[in-house]
């Protein structure tokens, strides 16, 4: 290896020193043309280096579409909450609601007539009014698969989060209705507790009418909101650049000048891209990098609050999976404090649940089955197989900050389910197959995550594993109508403490049947300069960047 | 008159080998698992919206027919339109295949003016220390992986040094306006001098990591042609007159040590402009490689079938073109 190392660096040197004596002479050839043009570009190009604050934003993959609503893409709304706002928004750090284009919010007791006034004086980036009758063709414009600014393929999130489109049996929205300019009334036909979260929520930002009207498929391209930073170019696959809104209604903000998106798809790269000081800030990075991160005097570290998790799941509907006590056993046999230490460096902790720690209505009086392989053969011989079985374990292929590495991981629990007779074939694919294939439920046992978009239990719980999920993100395939019935339940109690409870008993349902094995929380790591003032990451995966600012 | 034969002749071959060529990528597609209406609608799809938009797509008509429309519509220039964007292929592929391109002639030129030199200079000191080290160096060259290769490369010059930037095309501070997506023409045509400065820096680790493989080739194949040159005897004859070796090497033995390099040089563009997509990746290079392989996880049909048609017609176009340079160079291969 050694060897290897140094031959390699030769090379380059020489190649380098090679190539050196070609540059050198292509700048010399230049040299005379230079001359009679400098005083054009100059001035041009002088402010760049020195003017404006910019912040330059590393991340693994591009943004897909730019119009939020028609996209469920993490990297798409880093983007678009910087140019749009929704009516509602989350404190920093955090997932507690606070105001954004609503300043304020009423409900009626019956939890089906919600009233938000609005912020006055509020313009869109071209130049439009903001106001309740902007409110509502948004609205209008996602529900009504009539709307003529409707797409027709759909929009993912406004069929999950409220109950599918006008004129459907279970769509919650009845009406939206501009009181006057600052006030918007919604009333539902049923109560949904999760409502103002969802209004939170990055898809549901509100675009000029005026814009879409025009041209609803450049809006994609080029979306106009009431948000911090207003849209400039963007090239895909490379970068989307943004500069500050003059005019944004938070009074200080946004304190940069331009905002530019640059996707480096490796995370080594990518880190050192910001060693070198071609990027500020960045994402996804390498959980062996962060001892690198804490020894560079230039860099400085932020974790994201947790709001994920990654878990070992059972298809139930295949053999011998459909036995819970089959199902115990491999929970018994997996050694998660184990595993949280070797695989996410410190910024992971073993999970109990399938919902974040920190989020209200986790069941902290569950107590976690210990790591213990005798009572894993003890259960494996009651439900009939003493001598364990063969089984295909499905690995992820790509890493996720709720999975770092998952053949690693899956590796590892290979091990330990050999010493109780299970003998797990790992299985691996492309990343889309995978998926594909999961949601179809082709597969035994799996590994695979979700990371929460409102900070609402619901978002977890009833996504991954109510029965009417199976088909979309319930990948395990279980159908326990009792758990299903408490969720359907604490979806429409507008009582928070009554819907906490709800929750606890779902979840310790889950705990008893195990149709997964919650395996660890992380906290994803990020990096930046060390001159970054006022970034804090939002535990939902992305984050409106107008605070940030350098010291 | 012989050569216009042979290149017309030439010329018309191209056509069962493209026919053939897209059959191949389109039945290759339809093989991937994963329905394209599902990947487009999410996991939320309701069974309605997918038969919508598979009618939409025409993914209910047989395979044969799909083919002829989309063979219709290539012949008429139309590539599709990406599902992903809505755009059509044809616009969204050209700053790809500028970005690629750009980065292919820079590998190559490397490689070629590196790898020939090497190789001139390892056959006329045959078994010096130099031939040694330049043949152990394009050794290690082939072999070396180029995903380790580019991690070193950003890290001991971008990193530890500071010499050079480690990804992109440009200063994202700075950016070049794209006129012809070709960014060293670009900033020559907006005079913008600092920037040209800037795009050469930038092309340059990545122009190393992606030129190493073919510039080991080259150096390998230029070192033993040249050897069975300098063997011929009109090599001996020139010497004989009292030339001087470099005027020998350079001037009568070159000429003909070239013609098997060539061969190399057009293979390994046209490998470079396909198989880029590592050096792509780790260098953050928006090329055409990485807008397939995205394309291939989004499922994004029209993107992939357009897109690998475009670069094997390339590397098709390349092949013909290092043929023709051939016969031209050596006028006994047209007859044959």
């Amino acid at each position: 290896m050694k060897k290897r190392v140094l031959s390699a660096t030769m090379t380059s040197l020489v190649a380098l020193a090679m190539l050196i004596a070609g540059c050198s002479s292509t700048s010399t050839t230049q040299a005379p043309a230079e001359q009679p043009k400098t005083e054009t570009p100059a001035p041009a190009t002088e402010p760049a280096k020195t003017g404006p604050k910019q912040l330059i934003v590393g991340r693994g993959a591009d943004t897909k579409g730019l119009d939020p609503i028609t996209q469920t893409d993490g990297e798409t709304f880093k983007v678009t909450e910087n140019i749009m706002d929704t009516l509602i928004g989350f404190a920093d750090g955090s997932t507690e609601l606070a105001p954004s284009l609503a300043e304020k919010w009423e409900v009626t007791p019956d939890g089906l007539v919600y009233t938000l006034k609005l912020r006055s004086g509020v313009k869109f980036h071209d130049g439009t009014d903001f106001n309740a009758e902007a409110v509502k063709y948004n609205f209008e414009r996602w529900s009504d698969k009539s709307h003529p600014q409707h797409s027709p393929e759909g929009f993912e999130y406004y069929i999950s989060q409220f109950g599918g489109y006008k004129g459907d049996a279970n769509h919650v929205i009845k009406s939206v209705e501009a009181v006057d300019p600052t006030t918007v009334k919604f009333t539902l036909t049923r109560p949904l507790a999760p409502f103002l979260a969802n209004l939170a929520m990055s898809p549901f930002a509100i675009g000029s009418p005026e814009a879409l009207k025009k041209d609803v498929k450049k809006f994609n391209e080029h979306p106009i909101g009431t948000g911090p930073f207003k849209f400039v170019e963007w090239k895909r696959n490379d970068t989307i650049t943004l500069e500050k809104n003059p005019d944004y209604w938070s009074p200080g903000y946004p304190k940069l000048d331009k905002l530019v998106f640059k996707v480096i798809p490796e995370n080594t790269a990518r880190l050192t891209a910001l060693a070198s000081g071609e990027i500020d800030l960045m994402d996804g990075l390498n959980t062996d990098d962060i001892p690198a991160v804490k020894d560079n005097k230039d860099l400085q570290l932020f974790l994201r609050p947790t709001n994920n998790i990654g878990y070992i799941g059972f298809n139930v509907e295949k053999k011998p999976l459909d036995n819970p006590k089959v199902r115990e056993a491999i929970a018994y046999a997996i050694n998660k404090p184990e595993i949280v230490t070797a695989f996410f460096d410190g910024v992971g902790e073993p999970a109990v649940n399938p919902m974040p720690k920190t989020m209200w209505g986790h069941n902290n009086d569950i107590k976690d089955r210990e790591f213990n392989l005798d009572k894993a053969k003890q259960l494996l011989a009651e439900a009939g197989h003493p001598n364990g079985f063969k089984i295909k374990f499905w690995a992820m292929p790509v890493p996720r900050p709720y999975m770092p590495e998952g053949v690693k991981i899956a590796e590892a629990i290979q091990q330990d389910l050999k010493k109780i007779g299970v003998d797990a074939e790992i299985v691996t694919m492309e990343w889309a197959t995978y998926l594909e294939k999961t949601r179809l439920g082709e597969q035994e046992m799996f590994m695979l995550g979700w990371t929460g978009d409102n900070g609402d239990p619901d978002n977890f719980l009833a996504v991954l594993l109510d029965k009417n999920s199976i088909g979309s993100n319930n990948y395990t395939r279980w159908a326990n109508d009792e758990a299903s019935q408490l969720m359907m339940k604490a979806q429409s109690t507008p009582d928070q403490a009554e819907r906490e409870k709800l929750y606890k008993q779902v979840q310790e349902i889950i705990f008893k049947d195990v149709p997964m094995v919650p395996l660890a929380h992380s906290t994803p790591a990020l990096a930046g300069k060390a001159n970054i003032v006022d970034y804090n990451p939002h535990p939902k995966g992305s984050e409106s960047l107008e605070k940030v600012d350098f010291k | 008159m012989a050569l216009l034969a042979y290149s017309i002749r030439r010329i018309l071959m191209l056509i069962p080998v493209l026919v053939g060529m897209s059959i191949i990528v389109f039945s290759i597609i339809r093989a991937i698992p994963g329905d394209p209406a599902l990947t487009i609608l999410g996991e939320k799809a309701t069974p309605q919206a997918i038969a919508d938009i598979r009618e939409a797509l025409g993914l209910n008509n047989p395979w044969y027919i799909q083919y002829f429309d989309y063979m219709k519509d290539i012949l008429s220039g139309n590539l599709g339109e990406s599902l992903q964007t809505n755009a059509p292929i044809s616009d969204e592929i050209l700053p790809y295949l500028a970005a690629t391109t750009e980065l292919t002639i820079v590998s190559m030129l490397i490689a070629v003016f590196i790898g020939v030199n090497a190789g001139i200079l390892s056959a006329w000191k045959q078994n010096s220390w130099f031939d040694y080290c330049a043949m152990l160096i394009a050794l290690v060259g082939v072999s070396m992986p180029i995903f380790w290769l580019g991690l070193m490369e950003q890290w001991v010059f971008a990193q530890e040094l500071k010499w050079l930037p480690s990804v992109g095309r440009d200063d994202s501070r700075n950016p070049v306006e794209a006129i012809t997506h070709f960014y060293i023409l670009d900033t020559m045509i907006a005079g913008q001098w600092d920037q040209l400065w800037e795009v050469i820096k930038h092309l340059i680790l990545p122009g190393i990591a992606l030129g190493t493989i073919p510039m080991a080739i080259i150096a390998r194949i230029t070192r033993s042609s040249m050897l069975e040159v300098m063997r011929a005897d009109y090599v001996r004859t020139a010497r004989a007159k009292g030339l001087t070796q470099f005027w020998v090497v350079y001037k009568h033995a070159l000429k003909n040590a070239m013609i098997p390099v060539l061969t190399v040089i057009g293979l390994q563009t046209g490998l470079l402009l396909g198989g880029a997509v590592l050096t792509e990746t780790i260098f953050g290079w928006p090329g055409v490689g990485r807008y397939i392989v995205t394309a291939i996880g989004n499922r994004d049909y029209p993107v992939i079938q357009s897109g690998i048609l475009v670069i094997a017609t390339i590397f098709v176009l390349i092949n013909l073109l290092v043929d023709l340079l051939y016969a031209y160079i050596d006028p006994r291969i047209k007859y044959r």
